[in-house]
């Protein structure tokens, strides 16, 4: 993060218009937006899902998605006007001058070619170099991206590498004409946290090494800290605020910034510890499994009434298998699922109607939890007719409750389709479906991970207040810990399939930790914009004692 | 230059068809289904637009036809002139009024085997998906070493052992596109039963009969109408093709594809008379194709 | 690379397999008539004797496993038997027909697979536009056209002027250019049904990969639209491609038995026609089994080749 403001402008763009089409109407993306950029500065856009981020920093490279269209503005790139230039003059700047980085790298790579075919593709297309020159430079390229093996690295296809490292070959690949300008979209949103760390720290290094300017897209406020030199907000298709990164993290203007920040310190009450009684639902000594390999290795825990336990754990830590256990879709090898201190079976098609009423679940995706072709009042009230017996207007008397728990008015919404739902309503009757069984034990499985901040923290506080209503006991799962921090009564971490560290959340935010909690938690990004150079340092001098 | 014209005539009404078509449709139809006919392609109005025919035709057929079914009139091979306005087949027997009727038969045998076939082929395959198991296996095992058998040389074979009637027929053909529509109802459900809901309902514990009912059904539902369109369609032309080839539907019943074979002769002097009711099968074909295709592109465009 | 020997090794067993099962199926289908075979083919008025004589004749006296087993050793040898309505022994009438019917479906075959791709390309490159509709909508009604209407159009187009002959006589003196020359309507027939189908299913295999991410790639790297499709898209598609040439290739061997039909072409499609019109089981069962077996081969074929072309299971983690 040099000091930019005397360089001079590589990109301005004015009043830019975006139009999407849906059916048969144009309805606007972006709505007059300006952005300038100078050369070698790194500006951060941030905002929700809608909000136009990526809409925008495509149209930075002149470039549109299929059913959309820039309907007016001016974009000026180093003196070439992107609006007025002929596809062919836009083409021959895309890869060579403006580079894109996507946010799955997974899917952004061809899976039919290697890694290096793919790097040489645009300086040998383009002209800027010969194939053997640019073949070098790869592996000078995968060097400083710290990837592993510089040497063989590109010769494997994508499949053969690993997320984190398939991203910072993206970077690399962005980089091999030396372009002016660099568009991140969201490049470390798929990662694990741990993974994310790296990736950051080479794409920040890359870009000051070659001076690169970025337009660096996320909708992670402490990642963005980390990256910009400077932030815009963005919110529906409009500009809210932009001010350099520090001004902005310590005093943002608009309510709307403020509310963004303000989220992240969510937290609910401490509840008053519980360490007698029968626990509603115990796990002992699970080991479970598909195939030959165990996903659950000899895992147990307990979760009593009222009281939330969060399961974290990075991807294929066997968090979901638990539930899984719990549930009984999975029977387990060993061990047993005890509720209310009497052993369940192991499989759901012996438990009784009663024992599968007792133990709900709240899925991740709303969007496939819920049957597109059923309305909200068959959705919410078959379990009540099914468990309940409840018929006729006592049923439709129930479901109204039930609307009206979630906070959405009865009236609107019971004969509507779920397409007729935002993502949090979709949610919601989620909420609202589990609880229509009137359960004492609900499994939330990434409730919040799919939804915007503002929308989570409102899942979050109905959520809180359901539990304390009727008692419940959640177990929730999560690989997100500022959520845990925000919600969890206890915790427990897995890695691996292993419980590698379980207790109460006070004892578990402070140290002495387990050496992968300790990862975990160091890992997740703070507000600071000095937090990850901090880290990196600390990291190396830690290494430097182990050496 | 005659192809040339008759390619012109054909053009200019379809899209006269079509327009007039849309333009009814648009009209006539009521409020909530105004939306769906608004972005209709020319080709999908005409494809309605002639199977709405079809369909008077084929109810109507006893009213329309000047002469009856069977009867033989006269002179075999008589040219086009009044009052047998197509003239007459190699019996002597009135062309337009066996035209009309094979609107009826064999339209209608079509009709009935692809129902046959599209019940039992997608009732199974969607028991299959959702049980899963050793009874999915067994299942889809037989259906597979069925479907390795090219599907015509199967009938053929099925044909020669059981003899060739019309309700042979109807049966044969029906087993063998059975085998089709399982593969297709067996792989969408199979995409449905992975989704959330469905897990849901099963740790709800819905029953097997509610669970395809409520839950699986009412999204199945678009790929198989579209599947059935395209099932119609080879049955239609598979059963056509048998009667060409003189194992189909039988004479003296009047039915398209054997009135191709029995005044196929009349093509080596330059007479067009035998492609009429060749033409008849393709045009049906185009139209329920075209409908089809249109609502597999809406399909795919609302997922977008 | 191990893998993949092991991987086309099972694929060849289970080819052996589906072979097998198919055979008991064909063989097997003439048990599930409920009555006597003999007397169904020889009708309620047949005496005792024909019946005895003719169930001699088909070996129905021994029990159904020896009799596959004969049959099916005697196939593998070339040996089908005797056909029942003409007397003599299927090899026979098989043999030279076999050869025309190849012939017929490899002319057709060469003509129709690289129009149909370029022209499957050609559309995915510039789709939606006039020349995308046109095709689709040619095509489709390509696609709706029984064989017979086809032929027959083509016969009073272009035979009816003399350019083409309207039935073809092949005999062993026949030159290879004259067969080309005999035979094409009746390829020309087969091309015009297939391809429009073929180009349809390359037009989507390659148009359902225009939506990845690794195509907006392309796109965002400055690649002209030419090299997205031929060196982002067509790669990718390339399994779903060649499965769909081989159904159509596959669907050549019987479409031919109705062109066979419309053209007399000396073909085993229309020795089948024959066959099952004089409910001559044996000559049935005989080509039957033929075309299953080139059906499965084509089956076979196709799957090995889109393993060799995915890269996935080419070079494992």
């Amino acid at each position: 993060m040099s000091e930019t403001s005397a360089k001079p402008v590589l990109l301005t763009m004015r009043g830019i218009r975006i139009d999407g089409r849906s059916e048969d109407t144009w309805s606007p993306i972006i709505k007059g937006v300006d952005l300038t950029l100078r050369k070698g500065e790194v500006i951060g856009l941030i905002g929700e899902s809608g909000a136009g981020k990526s809409t925008l920093g495509l149209a930075a490279m002149g470039f549109t998605r299929d059913g959309c269209r820039i309907s007016g503005g001016t974009i000026d790139f180093d003196g070439i006007d992107l609006m007025k230039a002929p596809e062919a003059e836009r083409r021959a700047l895309r890869g060579k001058r403006i580079a894109y980085v996507a946010q799955s790298a997974a899917a952004s790579f061809n899976p039919a070619h290697r890694l290096i075919d793919q790097y040489c593709e645009a300086p040998v297309q383009h002209g800027v170099m010969s194939r053997e020159k640019a073949e070098a430079d790869a592996v000078e390229l995968y060097r400083r991206m710290r990837l592993p093996n510089p040497e063989e690295i590109g010769f494997r296809y994508p499949h053969q590498v690993s997320g984190g490292q398939l991203q910072r070959a993206m970077t690399a690949m962005a980089m091999s004409c030396r372009p002016d300008l660099i568009i991140f979209d969201e490049p470390t949103t798929a990662l694990d946290v741990t993974t994310q760390i790296e990736v950051l720290a080479a794409i920040r290094d890359i870009v000051a090494q070659f001076d690169t300017a970025a337009i660096y897209i996320t909708h992670d406020l402490a990642v963005v800290a980390q990256m910009a030199d400077r932030i815009k907000v963005l919110l529906r298709g409009d500009e809210v605020e932009e001010a350099d990164t520090r001004t902005m993290l310590r005093a943002p203007k608009e309510d709307y910034t403020k509310s963004l920040w303000a989220v992240r310190s969510y937290a609910r009450p401490v509840q008053p510890p519980v360490t007698t009684g029968v626990p509603v639902v115990s796990v002992q000594n699970v080991t479970a499994g598909y195939g030959a390999a165990d996903v659950l290795k000899n895992i147990g825990f307990d979760i009593h009434a009222r009281r939330t336990v969060a399961v974290v754990g990075e991807s294929g830590s066997g968090k979901s298998t638990a539930a899984r256990v719990i549930t009984g879709l999975l029977p387990p090898r060993q061990g047993r699922i005890l509720f209310d201190g009497q052993p369940l079976p192991a499989d759901y098609r012996q438990r009784s109607r009663d024992q599968l009423r007792q133990a709900q679940m709240i899925y991740q995706m709303a969007d496939t939890a819920l049957n597109p072709k059923l309305r909200l009042r068959e959705l919410i009230g078959r379990p009540a007719e099914m468990y309940l017996g409840l018929k006729g207007k006592a049923l439709t008397e129930r479901i109204r409750d039930l609307l009206r728990l979630i906070e959405l008015e009865p009236d609107r919404f019971i004969d509507r389709l779920p397409s007729e739902l935002s993502g949090g309503q979709k949610q919601r009757i989620g909420i609202a479906r589990a609880l229509a069984a009137e359960p004492r034990f609900i499994i939330c499985d990434e409730v919040t991970s799919a939804l915007d901040q503002l929308v989570a923290e409102g899942i979050l506080k109905l959520l809180d207040r359901i539990q304390s209503e009727f008692n419940l006991a959640y177990m929730f799962i999560t690989h997100d810990l500022a959520t845990v921090k925000a919600i969890a009564d206890e915790v427990v971490v897995m890695q691996n399939g292993r419980v590698v560290e379980q207790g109460p959340k006070e004892e578990m935010f402070q140290p002495p930790h387990d050496p992968y909690t300790e990862l975990l938690l160091s890992s997740v990004p703070e507000m600071d914009p000095d937090w990850l150079t901090r880290l990196l340092a600390e990291r190396a001098a830690k290494r430097e004692g182990q050496g | 230059m005659t192809v040339l014209i008759a390619l012109l005539v054909g053009l200019a009404l379809f899209f006269a068809t079509g327009l007039a078509a849309r333009v009814a449709l648009q009209a006539g139809a009521p409020a909530p289904l105004k939306p769906l006919f608004r972005d209709m392609p020319l080709t999908a109005a005409f494809g309605l637009a002639v199977i709405l025919f079809y369909i008077l035709v084929a109810i109507l057929a006893p009213v329309l036809a000047p002469f009856s079914e069977h009867e033989v009139l006269g002179g075999q091979y008589l040219p086009w002139e009044a009052p047998h306005y197509l003239g007459t087949d190699k019996l002597g027997r009135d062309m337009l009024t066996r035209l009309i009727y094979g609107a009826r038969n064999t339209v209608g045998i079509a009709f009935a085997t692809t129902v046959l076939a599209f019940v039992v082929g997608s009732i199974l395959g969607i028991w299959a998906a959702v049980t899963g198991g050793w009874i999915d296996q067994a299942l889809s095992r037989f259906v597979d070493a069925l479907m390795a058998i090219p599907a015509l040389i199967l009938s053929l074979l099925l044909l020669t052992i059981f003899g060739t009637s019309v309700l042979t027929l109807i049966l044969v053909i029906a087993a063998v596109d059975a085998t089709r529509v399982y593969r297709l109802a067996r792989s969408v459900a199979q995409g449905i039963v992975v989704m959330d809901y469905i897990e849901a309902a099963r740790l709800r514990g819905e029953g097997m009969w509610r669970l395809i009912r409520r839950e699986i059904l009412p999204n199945a539902m678009a790929p198989l109408v579209a599947e059935f369109g395209l099932r119609f369609c080879f049955v239609f032309l598979a059963i056509s093709a048998l009667s060409f080839l003189g194992l189909g539907i039988k004479p003296p019943t009047a039915d398209w594809g054997s009135m191709v074979r029995e005044n196929a002769t009349l093509i080596t002097f330059g007479d067009i008379t035998p492609l009429l009711p060749a033409g008849a099968i393709a045009l049906l074909t185009v139209a329920v194709n075209f409908v089809v295709d249109w609502q597999l592109h809406r399909a795919s465009g609302l997922k977008e | 690379m191990r893998d993949i020997w092991g991987m086309i090794g099972r694929r060849l067993l289970l080819g052996l397999l589906t072979l097998f099962v198919i055979s008991v199926v064909i063989f097997g289908a003439t048990e599930l008539l409920p009555g006597d075979l003999a007397r169904e083919l020889l009708g309620q008025s047949a005496t005792e004797e024909t019946l005895a004589a003719l169930r001699d004749q088909l070996g129905l006296n021994d029990p159904a496993p020896l009799r596959y087993w004969h049959w099916l050793t005697g196939a593998i040898q070339g040996d089908f038997g005797v056909s029942m309505a003409t007397k003599k022994p299927i090899a026979d009438l098989v043999g030279a027909r076999l050869g025309n019917t190849l012939f017929l479906a490899l002319y057709a075959a060469a003509l129709s697979v690289p129009l149909s791709l370029a022209l499957g390309v050609m559309a995915a490159l510039w789709r939606n536009s006039v020349f995308d509709r046109a095709s689709n909508a040619l095509a489709l009604t390509s696609i709706s056209f029984p064989e017979f209407f086809v032929a027959y159009i083509l016969v009073l187009w272009l035979a009816q002027s003399g350019l083409f002959p309207s039935m073809v006589r092949i005999t062993p003196a026949t030159t290879f250019g004259d067969r080309l020359y005999m035979a094409f309507l009746p390829a020309l027939t087969l091309t015009l049904v297939v391809t429009a189908h073929m180009m349809r299913m390359t037009r989507a295999a390659i148009i359902n990969l225009l939506a990845s991410p690794y195509i907006e790639m392309a796109r965002l790297k400055g690649m002209s639209p030419l090299r997205v499709v031929l060196r982002h898209a067509v790669p990718n598609a390339l399994a779903p491609i060649i499965n769909v040439v081989a159904l159509n290739l596959a669907y050549l061997i019987t479409g031919v038995v109705v062109v066979e039909v419309v053209f007399v072409y000396p073909g085993l499609g229309q020795l089948m026609v024959d066959a099952v019109t004089n409910r001559d089981i044996a000559v049935v069962q005989a080509i039957a089994l033929i075309f299953a077996a080139a059906y499965v081969l084509l089956n076979l074929i196709a799957d090995v080749l889109s393993t060799v072309t995915n890269p996935r299971l080419m070079h494992r983690r």
